[in-house]
Protein backbone atom coordinates (compact mmCIF):
# COMPACT_ATOMS: atom_id res chain seq x y z
CA UNK A 1 0.00 0.00 0.00
CA UNK A 2 2.58 2.39 1.16
CA UNK A 3 4.28 1.38 -2.29
CA UNK A 4 1.27 2.22 -4.11
CA UNK A 5 1.21 6.17 -2.42
CA UNK A 6 4.71 6.77 -2.90
CA UNK A 7 4.44 5.86 -6.59
CA UNK A 8 1.62 7.92 -7.29
CA UNK A 9 3.04 10.80 -5.49
CA UNK A 10 6.59 10.45 -7.53
CA UNK A 11 4.16 9.72 -10.78
CA UNK A 12 2.44 12.81 -10.31
CA UNK A 13 5.04 15.09 -9.45
CA UNK A 14 6.88 14.01 -12.59
CA UNK A 15 3.81 15.10 -14.52
CA UNK A 16 4.06 18.85 -12.80
CA UNK A 17 7.12 19.02 -13.45
CA UNK A 18 6.96 18.17 -17.08
CA UNK A 19 4.46 20.34 -17.96
CA UNK A 20 6.34 23.01 -16.29
CA UNK A 21 9.16 22.46 -18.63
CA UNK A 22 6.43 23.11 -21.49
CA UNK A 23 5.01 26.11 -20.21
CA UNK A 24 8.55 27.67 -18.80
CA UNK A 25 10.29 30.07 -21.14
CA UNK A 26 14.02 30.83 -19.47
CA UNK A 27 16.58 28.05 -20.93
CA UNK A 28 18.45 28.19 -17.90
CA UNK A 29 15.28 27.06 -15.53
CA UNK A 30 14.12 24.55 -17.86
CA UNK A 31 17.72 22.94 -17.97
CA UNK A 32 17.15 22.70 -14.03
CA UNK A 33 13.39 22.07 -13.98
CA UNK A 34 14.95 18.91 -16.03
CA UNK A 35 17.58 17.92 -13.74
CA UNK A 36 15.16 18.07 -11.01
CA UNK A 37 12.87 15.56 -13.22
CA UNK A 38 15.55 12.85 -13.79
CA UNK A 39 16.31 12.88 -9.93
CA UNK A 40 12.58 12.49 -9.45
CA UNK A 41 12.64 9.66 -11.77
CA UNK A 42 15.79 7.78 -10.39
CA UNK A 43 13.58 7.68 -7.37
CA UNK A 44 10.94 6.44 -8.78
CA UNK A 45 13.12 3.39 -10.14
CA UNK A 46 14.01 2.75 -6.26
CA UNK A 47 10.38 2.33 -5.71
CA UNK A 48 10.22 -0.01 -8.69
CA UNK A 49 13.25 -2.40 -7.50
CA UNK A 50 15.41 -0.74 -10.09
CA UNK A 51 18.38 -0.02 -8.11
CA UNK A 52 20.80 -0.26 -10.91
CA UNK A 53 18.77 1.67 -13.25
CA UNK A 54 18.61 4.36 -10.68
CA UNK A 55 22.14 5.00 -9.81
CA UNK A 56 22.52 5.28 -13.49
CA UNK A 57 19.68 7.77 -14.58
CA UNK A 58 20.76 10.22 -11.14
CA UNK A 59 24.77 9.81 -12.54
CA UNK A 60 24.13 9.90 -16.55
CA UNK A 61 20.79 11.60 -17.27
CA UNK A 62 20.87 13.67 -13.96
CA UNK A 63 24.25 14.75 -13.79
CA UNK A 64 25.83 14.45 -16.94
CA UNK A 65 23.25 15.99 -19.33
CA UNK A 66 22.47 18.84 -17.50
CA UNK A 67 26.63 19.75 -17.40
CA UNK A 68 25.89 19.02 -21.19
CA UNK A 69 22.80 21.27 -21.35
CA UNK A 70 24.00 24.05 -19.78
CA UNK A 71 27.69 24.05 -21.35
CA UNK A 72 25.40 24.78 -24.83
CA UNK A 73 23.72 27.23 -23.44
CA UNK A 74 26.73 28.96 -21.81
CA UNK A 75 28.34 28.55 -25.53
CA UNK A 76 25.15 29.71 -27.77
CA UNK A 77 23.72 32.91 -25.43
CA UNK A 78 25.59 36.15 -24.81
CA UNK A 79 26.66 36.99 -21.37
CA UNK A 80 24.16 40.01 -21.75
CA UNK A 81 20.91 37.78 -22.49
CA UNK A 82 21.24 36.75 -18.67
CA UNK A 83 17.66 35.20 -18.71
CA UNK A 84 18.29 33.11 -22.04
CA UNK A 85 14.34 33.14 -22.74
CA UNK A 86 13.25 31.38 -26.02
CA UNK A 87 11.35 33.38 -28.35
CA UNK A 88 7.93 32.89 -27.95
CA UNK A 89 6.36 30.60 -30.78
CA UNK A 90 4.71 32.74 -33.69
CA UNK A 91 2.23 29.82 -35.23
CA UNK A 92 -0.76 28.68 -32.89
CA UNK A 93 -0.31 25.50 -30.87
CA UNK A 94 -3.84 23.80 -32.07
CA UNK A 95 -1.83 21.45 -34.45
CA UNK A 96 0.68 20.03 -32.29
CA UNK A 97 -2.03 19.68 -29.53
CA UNK A 98 -4.05 17.72 -31.30
CA UNK A 99 -1.86 15.65 -32.84
CA UNK A 100 -0.28 14.53 -29.15
CA UNK A 101 -3.92 14.33 -27.65
CA UNK A 102 -4.94 12.16 -30.49
CA UNK A 103 -1.83 9.75 -30.21
CA UNK A 104 -2.31 10.15 -26.40
CA UNK A 105 -5.65 8.86 -26.35
CA UNK A 106 -4.52 5.81 -28.96
CA UNK A 107 -1.84 5.16 -26.52
CA UNK A 108 -4.28 5.13 -23.29
CA UNK A 109 -6.73 3.02 -25.33
CA UNK A 110 -3.78 0.03 -26.02
CA UNK A 111 -3.16 0.29 -22.05
CA UNK A 112 -6.46 -1.37 -21.87
CA UNK A 113 -4.75 -4.62 -23.24
CA UNK A 114 -1.85 -4.13 -20.65
CA UNK A 115 -1.37 -6.42 -17.39
CA UNK A 116 -2.14 -4.52 -14.51
CA UNK A 117 1.35 -3.02 -12.50
CA UNK A 118 2.76 -5.83 -10.56
CA UNK A 119 0.93 -8.25 -11.64
CA UNK A 120 3.36 -11.74 -11.16
CA UNK A 121 1.24 -13.40 -13.40
CA UNK A 122 2.06 -11.07 -16.45
CA UNK A 123 4.12 -12.88 -19.75
CA UNK A 124 6.89 -11.07 -19.41
CA UNK A 125 7.32 -12.40 -16.24
CA UNK A 126 6.79 -16.00 -17.12
CA UNK A 127 9.44 -16.23 -19.95
CA UNK A 128 13.09 -16.34 -19.89
CA UNK A 129 13.50 -13.63 -16.57
CA UNK A 130 12.91 -17.20 -14.26
CA UNK A 131 15.86 -18.83 -15.87
CA UNK A 132 18.35 -15.70 -15.31
CA UNK A 133 17.38 -15.25 -11.71
CA UNK A 134 17.67 -19.29 -10.66
CA UNK A 135 20.94 -19.77 -12.91
CA UNK A 136 23.38 -16.48 -12.80
CA UNK A 137 24.13 -17.09 -9.44
CA UNK A 138 25.42 -20.97 -9.96
CA UNK A 139 26.26 -20.03 -13.37
CA UNK A 140 28.40 -16.91 -12.79
CA UNK A 141 28.55 -16.12 -9.15
CA UNK A 142 27.51 -12.32 -9.12
CA UNK A 143 24.52 -11.74 -7.08
CA UNK A 144 23.40 -8.96 -8.75
CA UNK A 145 21.56 -10.26 -11.54
CA UNK A 146 21.69 -7.25 -13.47
CA UNK A 147 24.91 -7.21 -13.28
CA UNK A 148 25.02 -10.46 -14.40
CA UNK A 149 23.31 -10.44 -17.17
CA UNK A 150 25.14 -6.95 -18.46
CA UNK A 151 28.60 -7.72 -18.46
CA UNK A 152 28.02 -11.85 -18.40
CA UNK A 153 25.84 -13.33 -20.78
CA UNK A 154 25.19 -9.93 -22.81
CA UNK A 155 29.29 -8.63 -22.92
CA UNK A 156 29.13 -8.31 -26.34
CA UNK A 157 26.41 -6.31 -26.28
CA UNK A 158 27.67 -3.99 -23.53
CA UNK A 159 30.43 -4.08 -25.98
CA UNK A 160 28.28 -2.54 -28.78
CA UNK A 161 27.12 -0.04 -26.57
CA UNK A 162 30.64 1.47 -25.79
CA UNK A 163 31.19 1.43 -29.58
CA UNK A 164 28.22 3.29 -29.72
CA UNK A 165 29.63 5.74 -27.02
CA UNK A 166 32.79 6.00 -29.09
CA UNK A 167 30.93 6.87 -32.45
CA UNK A 168 29.01 9.34 -30.65
CA UNK A 169 32.03 10.77 -29.07
CA UNK A 170 33.80 11.00 -32.17
CA UNK A 171 31.65 12.86 -34.03
CA UNK A 172 30.85 15.23 -31.04
CA UNK A 173 34.84 15.95 -31.30
CA UNK A 174 34.61 16.45 -35.63
CA UNK A 175 31.58 18.89 -34.89
CA UNK A 176 33.10 21.42 -32.25
CA UNK A 177 36.30 20.06 -31.33
CA UNK A 178 39.70 21.82 -32.46
CA UNK A 179 38.58 24.73 -34.66
CA UNK A 180 39.18 28.31 -34.24
CA UNK A 181 35.73 30.19 -33.11
CA UNK A 182 34.86 32.78 -35.74
CA UNK A 183 31.93 35.02 -36.00
CA UNK A 184 29.38 33.92 -38.24
CA UNK A 185 28.92 36.84 -41.27
CA UNK A 186 31.18 38.75 -40.32
CA UNK A 187 33.78 38.12 -43.07
CA UNK A 188 30.63 38.25 -46.06
CA UNK A 189 29.47 41.51 -45.44
CA UNK A 190 33.08 42.38 -45.27
CA UNK A 191 33.59 41.34 -48.71
CA UNK A 192 29.58 42.76 -49.58
CA UNK A 193 30.71 46.46 -48.56
CA UNK A 194 34.12 46.60 -50.69
CA UNK A 195 32.36 45.36 -53.48
CA UNK B 1 -10.53 0.66 -8.21
CA UNK B 2 -8.48 -2.32 -9.45
CA UNK B 3 -8.19 -0.76 -12.93
CA UNK B 4 -7.10 2.68 -11.72
CA UNK B 5 -4.29 1.43 -9.78
CA UNK B 6 -3.43 -1.55 -11.84
CA UNK B 7 -3.04 1.27 -15.22
CA UNK B 8 -1.91 3.93 -13.26
CA UNK B 9 1.32 4.02 -14.03
CA UNK B 10 0.75 3.62 -17.95
CA UNK B 11 -1.75 6.44 -18.13
CA UNK B 12 0.68 8.83 -16.49
CA UNK B 13 3.78 7.66 -17.97
CA UNK B 14 2.07 8.73 -21.41
CA UNK B 15 0.35 11.44 -20.08
CA UNK B 16 4.76 12.45 -19.81
CA UNK B 17 5.25 11.02 -22.87
CA UNK B 18 3.17 13.39 -24.75
CA UNK B 19 4.27 16.47 -23.07
CA UNK B 20 8.05 15.65 -24.61
CA UNK B 21 6.34 15.10 -27.59
CA UNK B 22 4.85 18.12 -27.79
CA UNK B 23 7.71 19.94 -26.67
CA UNK B 24 9.37 18.42 -29.40
CA UNK B 25 6.82 19.48 -32.43
CA UNK B 26 5.70 22.46 -31.13
CA UNK B 27 8.61 24.57 -29.68
CA UNK B 28 11.11 26.36 -32.01
CA UNK B 29 13.93 26.42 -29.60
CA UNK B 30 16.84 23.76 -30.27
CA UNK B 31 17.90 23.43 -27.17
CA UNK B 32 14.17 23.40 -25.61
CA UNK B 33 13.98 20.37 -28.40
CA UNK B 34 16.11 18.32 -26.86
CA UNK B 35 14.97 18.78 -23.33
CA UNK B 36 11.63 17.53 -25.05
CA UNK B 37 13.26 14.56 -26.25
CA UNK B 38 14.77 13.31 -23.02
CA UNK B 39 11.45 13.47 -21.06
CA UNK B 40 10.21 11.20 -23.95
CA UNK B 41 13.06 9.21 -23.30
CA UNK B 42 12.64 9.05 -19.86
CA UNK B 43 9.24 8.47 -20.18
CA UNK B 44 9.66 5.09 -22.07
CA UNK B 45 12.38 4.00 -19.14
CA UNK B 46 9.79 4.84 -16.87
CA UNK B 47 7.34 2.79 -18.86
CA UNK B 48 9.87 -0.74 -19.39
CA UNK B 49 10.81 -0.52 -15.57
CA UNK B 50 6.78 -0.50 -15.14
CA UNK B 51 6.51 -3.32 -16.54
CA UNK B 52 9.34 -5.27 -14.79
CA UNK B 53 7.86 -4.79 -11.56
CA UNK B 54 6.22 -7.48 -9.59
CA UNK B 55 4.72 -6.72 -6.40
CA UNK B 56 5.97 -7.41 -3.44
CA UNK B 57 8.99 -8.48 -5.52
CA UNK B 58 12.43 -7.17 -4.46
CA UNK B 59 15.43 -5.93 -6.20
CA UNK B 60 17.38 -8.63 -8.25
CA UNK B 61 20.25 -8.94 -6.12
CA UNK B 62 20.18 -12.91 -4.89
CA UNK B 63 20.12 -13.26 -1.76
CA UNK B 64 18.89 -16.51 1.25
CA UNK B 65 15.32 -16.17 2.19
CA UNK B 66 14.29 -14.18 -1.09
CA UNK B 67 12.39 -15.77 -3.58
CA UNK B 68 10.12 -12.89 -5.28
CA UNK B 69 12.67 -10.80 -7.18
CA UNK B 70 11.41 -8.04 -9.98
CA UNK B 71 12.22 -8.58 -13.94
CA UNK B 72 15.84 -8.31 -14.19
CA UNK B 73 15.94 -8.26 -18.03
CA UNK B 74 14.09 -4.39 -18.76
CA UNK B 75 16.66 -3.15 -16.21
CA UNK B 76 19.29 -4.59 -18.05
CA UNK B 77 17.56 -3.08 -21.36
CA UNK B 78 16.97 0.54 -19.70
CA UNK B 79 20.51 0.56 -18.54
CA UNK B 80 21.97 0.30 -21.97
CA UNK B 81 19.28 2.63 -23.19
CA UNK B 82 20.14 5.23 -20.58
CA UNK B 83 23.94 5.39 -21.52
CA UNK B 84 23.49 5.88 -25.54
CA UNK B 85 20.48 8.23 -24.69
CA UNK B 86 23.33 10.10 -23.60
CA UNK B 87 25.35 9.89 -26.15
CA UNK B 88 22.49 11.03 -28.34
CA UNK B 89 21.67 14.01 -26.24
CA UNK B 90 25.63 15.07 -26.46
CA UNK B 91 25.56 14.66 -30.50
CA UNK B 92 22.26 16.43 -30.47
CA UNK B 93 23.92 19.80 -28.02
CA UNK B 94 26.93 19.00 -30.43
CA UNK B 95 25.02 19.87 -33.69
CA UNK B 96 22.97 22.97 -31.86
CA UNK B 97 26.25 24.66 -31.33
CA UNK B 98 27.64 24.19 -34.89
CA UNK B 99 24.30 25.68 -35.82
CA UNK B 100 24.44 28.27 -33.80
CA UNK B 101 28.18 29.34 -34.74
CA UNK B 102 26.23 29.22 -38.74
CA UNK B 103 23.12 30.95 -38.38
CA UNK B 104 23.83 33.21 -35.55
CA UNK B 105 20.57 31.68 -34.10
CA UNK B 106 18.79 28.95 -32.32
CA UNK B 107 15.47 29.58 -33.16
CA UNK B 108 14.24 27.52 -35.95
CA UNK B 109 11.62 30.37 -37.36
CA UNK B 110 15.25 32.53 -37.79
CA UNK B 111 16.91 29.29 -39.25
CA UNK B 112 14.24 29.20 -41.74
CA UNK B 113 13.85 32.50 -42.66
CA UNK B 114 17.20 32.85 -43.22
CA UNK B 115 17.48 29.73 -45.18
CA UNK B 116 14.56 30.86 -47.52
CA UNK B 117 13.62 26.71 -47.61
CA UNK B 118 10.04 27.22 -45.80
Amino acid sequence: MIDNIVDITLLSFLVILALAIIRMRSLFAVVMLFSGFSFLSAGLFVVMDAADVAFTEAAVGAGISSVLMLATLALTYSSKNADKEEKPTTHKPWLPLSVVVITGALLIYGTYDLPSFGDPEAPSQLHVAPYYLENSMPETGVPNVVTAVLASYRGFDTLGEVTVIFTAGIAVLLLIGGRRRVKPNVKKNGGDREA
Amino acid sequence: MDMILGHYNYWMVIIIMMAGFYTVISRGNLVKKIVGLNIFQVSVFLLYISIGNVKGGATPIIEKGVDLYSNPLPHVLILTAIVVGVATTALGLALVVRIKEAYGTIEEDDIHNQDQSL
